[in-house]
C-alpha cells in the first residue's frame, strides 16, 4: 500500500497484530477500522470520550509530538491504569517517521 | 439462546453486538444486515469534521469489512429487513430472501422527526443521518459559499448548532432558527444556552428564538427562503432540518414486541421476547422505578450493544454508568455527564463568560449531572464521581483551588 505505516498493536489479551494505516490516518482510525482489538473509540475522534486510550512503547514515546493539554486532561481519568506511555489513538496522527509503531491496548476502555 | 445471531442494522450498535459476540467466545454464525451501502461508520463526525475536511469515506469505519471479514461476521450491505416473523424464527427481506436466527439483535437506530410544513420537499432541504445526507449537505454548503446564500439552520439543537459552527467555520453566513426561547433546552440548563448563544453570536451566526415557521419558499424547485409567523423571509441557499429523531421501532413493534417510542429493553438489553434483543436509539430502556429512558448516544449503542450480546448468550451483564454526551462547537468542547432533568439546584465552576466552566446539577443535595463547557478535568472527575455516587459540596464546587479528583481517591 503506497504511503501506508506499519503499526503493530498488541491487543488485550496479548495478541500481536500488524497493521498497515494510511499516512495522515489517526492511529485510532487505522487501527479500529482494520479489527484491532481493545479500543472503544466512542467519539469518534473529537478528544472527547477517552476510550481509545493506548500505551505507546518508551522507545517511540519520544518521537511522537507531546499531547496537547486537552489530550492530557482527558488521560486525568482513564479506565485502565495510567502509565508513562499512556496517549489517545484519535490524537495520534500517522507519518512516515512511525513506521515500526508500537502500542499496546488496554483492558478496558470503559 | 443459541445461534445463528441475526442483527438487524449495521450502526455503532450492531457491530458491537457483532464483536461482542466473538469476544465472548461464540463462534457460530452471525449475520449483520445493513440498509446502507457503507460499512459500519462513525457517525459523529458528520455534522463536524466530515463538513469541513472532507476526508476520506474508509476513514469513517468503526470496522472495515475485511476486518469484519476476519471475525466471520457476514455483513449484508444495501439489505432492508421488512418483516420479522416470530413464529417461524425468521427476518423477511426486501427481495423476499428469508434468514433464520436463533436469537435476533434489533439495532434499527432513529429516524429523523419529519417537519410537517409547505415546502420541506424542495430541494437545498435537508436532514442529517447518515454519510449520505453528510455528502449533500457538504454540496449544498459548497454552494451557499459559492452563490453568497446564507444556510437555515431550522432547531438550535446539537445537530443544528454543530452544523452552524462548522458553516461559520467555512465563511458562510448562518440563520438559526429556534421554536423555543434558548438552545439545546431539551438538555442543558439556562446558563449553558445563554453561553453557547453568546458564543454563536460572537461567530456571527444570526439567532432568532421563539421562532413559528410556516413555511419553505422555492424557486425552481429549489429552496429560497424561510418564512415565519411574523412576516419575514429568511433567505436560504440550504436549509438544515436539525428537529431531533424517533426511535425506529417499527420492524418490532409490527412484530408485536413491546414498544412505546422505542423497543422496551430492560437493562440488560432484552426485549419482551427471550429471543431478540435491542440496543442504540432504537430502544427506551425500562429503569427500576418504571419509567423509561430514551438514549440517543454513542456511549449507550456501545454498552448497550455489549448487554445484548451477553444477553444472546444468556448472561446478564446489565448497563448502569451514568450517561455521557459532547458536542464540538467552534472551540468549544461541550461535555456532558448525568441527567441534569428535576434539578433543583445548580453550582457552578470556573468562569460563564469565557466560556470555560461547568454547572453541577444536584436533586435533593445529590450530583445527578455535570455540563462542562471546555472544562475537561471537570467532565472526567464527575463521570466517576457520579457512577460511584459522590456529592462534593456546594463549597468544593466552587472553589476551583479545590481538587474534585481528590475526592476520589479518598
Amino acid at each position: 500500500m503506497p504511503g501506508a505505516v506499519q503499526v503493530n498493536c498488541i491487543e488485550p489479551d496479548g495478541q500481536r497484530v500488524e497493521v498497515q494505516i494510511s499516512d495522515g490516518w489517526s492511529l485510532m482510525q487505522g487501527a479500529r477500522a482494520q479489527g484491532v482489538q481493545g479500543i472503544d473509540a466512542e467519539c469518534g475522534g473529537a478528544c472527547s470520550c477517552a476510550t481509545c486510550h493506548c500505551y505507546v512503547a518508551a522507545d517511540w514515546l519520544m518521537r511522537l509530538p507531546p499531547p496537547t493539554e486537552d489530550e492530557t486532561q482527558m488521560l486525568l481519568n482513564v479506565a485502565a491504569e495510567r502509565r508513562v506511555g499512556s496517549r489517545l489513538a484519535c490524537q495520534i496522527r500517522v507519518t512516515a517517521e512511525l513506521d515500526g509503531l508500537v502500542v499496546e491496548f488496554p483492558e478496558r476502555q470503559a | 439462546m443459541s445461534g445463528p445471531f441475526v442483527i438487524v442494522g449495521a450502526g455503532q450498535a450492531g457491530v458491537q453486538i457483532a464483536e461482542s459476540l466473538r469476544q465472548e467466545k461464540y463462534d457460530g454464525p452471525i449475520t449483520l444486515l445493513g440498509a446502507e451501502a457503507y460499512a459500519p461508520y462513525n457517525r459523529p463526525p458528520l455534522s463536524k469534521k466530515f463538513l469541513l475536511d472532507r476526508p476520506e469515506l474508509a476513514s469513517l469505519a468503526i470496522r472495515g469489512p475485511e476486518a469484519l471479514q476476519r471475525r466471520q461476521i457476514d455483513l449484508q450491505l444495501r439489505t432492508q429487513v421488512t418483516a420479522i416473523d416470530r413464529r417461524s424464527r425468521e427476518v423477511v427481506l426486501a427481495d423476499g430472501r428469508r434468514v433464520s436466527y436463533g436469537g435476533l439483535a434489533l439495532t434499527t437506530g432513529a429516524r429523523l422527526k419529519a417537519l410537517p410544513l409547505p415546502g420541506v420537499e424542495l430541494a437545498g432541504v435537508f436532514g442529517l443521518r447518515t454519510i449520505d445526507d453528510a455528502l449533500s449537505i457538504g454540496a449544498a454548503l459548497d454552494h451557499c459559499l459559492s452563490a453568497a446564500v446564507p444556510l437555515v439552520v431550522i432547531g438550535g439543537g446539537f445537530i443544528g448548532l454543530e452544523i452552524a459552527a462548522t458553516a461559520r467555520k467555512r465563511g458562510i453566513e448562518v440563520t438559526v432558527l429556534e421554536g423555543l426561547g434558548r438552545l439545546m433546552s431539551r438538555v442543558v440548563a439556562p446558563i449553558v444556552s445563554e453561553a453557547a448563544a453568546r458564543l454563536h453570536l460572537a461567530h456571527g451566526v444570526r439567532l432568532l428564538f421563539d421562532v413559528r415557521i410556516t413555511a419553505l419558499e422555492g424557486r425552481l424547485g429549489a429552496v429560497s427562503a424561510v418564512r415565519t409567523a411574523d412576516g419575514q423571509l429568511h433567505p436560504a441557499g440550504c436549509v438544515l432540518v436539525g428537529v431531533g429523531v424517533n426511535p425506529d421501532d417499527s420492524l418490532a413493534s409490527a412484530a408485536g414486541l413491546e414498544c412505546e417510542r422505542g423497543i422496551i429493553v430492560d437493562d440488560c438489553a432484552r426485549s419482551s421476547d427471550p429471543l431478540i434483543v435491542a440496543a442504540g436509539d432504537c430502544t427506551a430502556r425500562r429503569l427500576a422505578d418504571g419509567s423509561l429512558l430514551r438514549l440517543e448516544s454513542v456511549q449507550n449503542a456501545v454498552e448497550q450493544g455489549k448487554s445484548a450480546a451477553a444477553a444472546l448468550l444468556g448472561r446478564q451483564r446489565p448497563f448502569t454508568a451514568a450517561p455521557w454526551f459532547w458536542s464540538d462547537q467552534y472551540d468549544l468542547k461541550l461535555q456532558m455527564v448525568g441527567l441534569s432533568q428535576g434539578y433543583d439546584e445548580i453550582v457552578t465552576r470556573g468562569n460563564p463568560e469565557q466560556p470555560a466552566f461547568s454547572a453541577y446539577y444536584l436533586r435533593a443535595g445529590k450530583l445527578i449531572a455535570v455540563d462542562s463547557l471546555s472544562r475537561i478535568a471537570d467532565h472526567m472527575n464527575a463521570r466517576k464521581l457520579l457512577d460511584r455516587g459522590l456529592t462534593p459540596t456546594a463549597a468544593q464546587i466552587a472553589d476551583e483551588a479545590f481538587d474534585l479528583g481528590s475526592l476520589l481517591r479518598a
